[in-house]
């Protein structure tokens, strides 16, 4: 079943805020093996001018991951996750995330595309505080693999 | 005005793996169960695509000198990383040329992630602040 083309250049309402815990941040931080102080100690983050520690570069995807999930597992899209692979992705930021951050999601599907007989389904999720001020913008491109 | 910067070699083991899925949230069982990811044609246990950008973010953030200096980062993934269930693991290299100072004083570097021999990644660039 191909993808609904009529989802392209829908958004979605504003997720409910996610809280960015400083213990969450220095966990993504040990998984990746990153050790720079600002990731771990909040003494080292506000020396750059930061609240608290600042989140390494692809820790967004953690939130904006799950973020999307209310656009791919919508089943009027026709995703077939068990088919799905992580195919392209992009950040662009306005500055890092920082513990204490409560970040809201705003998803839309920007792009549906087909070869190959393969299905490309590419969402974009602006990330910002509550208050509206721009964080980052994450893309992301799934590949829903043809069958046979 | 090409300048490469020095590759950064990192060893990913099944346990990275499992500690990855733990703090990032993705516990899709390929990254995990043989038995799974060969169901679905995949060699045996594959990296989490994201796991292996954390790492290429690591060698940015390195060379840029500054943890918050990345401005934009953006990969394909190519290839799977498959991590045998052993001590050793697998290794991913990880290596970035300069391609160009932007108008705004950015520096963007073309980047690759390769694993026995293989690039795992296309297209991959970033574009970091000077501090």
């Amino acid at each position: 079943m191909p993808l609904d083309q009529s989802f392209v250049g829908r958004s979605w309402p504003p997720t409910e805020p996610y809280l960015v815990g400083r213990e969450k941040i220095r966990e993504f931080a040990r998984a990746i093996g990153a050790t720079d102080a600002e990731f771990h100690d909040p003494a080292a983050a506000r020396a750059l001018g930061y609240t608290d520690v600042v989140a390494p570069p692809t820790f967004p995807v953690t939130i904006t991951m799950a973020a999307s999930r209310e656009v791919v597992a919508d089943p009027a899209l026709g995703v077939d996750y068990s088919r799905v692979v992580h195919g392209d992705q992009r950040f662009a930021y306005k500055r890092p995330v920082v513990a204490g951050d409560a970040l809201v999601c705003v998803n839309t599907v920007e792009e549906i595309t087909s070869r190959g007989g393969h299905e490309f389904l590419t969402t974009r999720t602006d990330v910002t505080t509550e208050a509206g001020e721009p964080v980052v913008t994450v893309w992301s491109k799934l590949v829903v693999r043809g069958e046979g | 005005m090409t300048a490469e910067l020095e590759p950064q070699t990192f060893r990913v083991t099944r346990a990275d793996l499992v500690r990855y899925a733990g703090a990032s949230g993705d516990f899709n069982p390929i990254h995990w169960s043989d038995r799974i990811a060969t169901g679905v044609g995949l060699p045996g246990v594959i990296a989490h695509g994201m796991f292996t950008m954390a790492l290429v973010g690591r060698a940015v953030t390195a060379w840029a000198g500054a943890p918050d200096a990345v401005v934009e980062f953006g990969v394909r993934f190519s290839r799977p990383v498959p991590v045998p269930d052993t001590d050793e693991g697998t290794e991913v290299v990880v290596t970035a040329t300069v391609k160009e100072i932007t108008d705004e004083g950015h520096t963007r570097l073309s980047l690759t992630a390769t694993c026995n021999g293989d690039k795992v990644l296309s297209m991959a660039q970033a574009l970091v602040r000077k501090r």
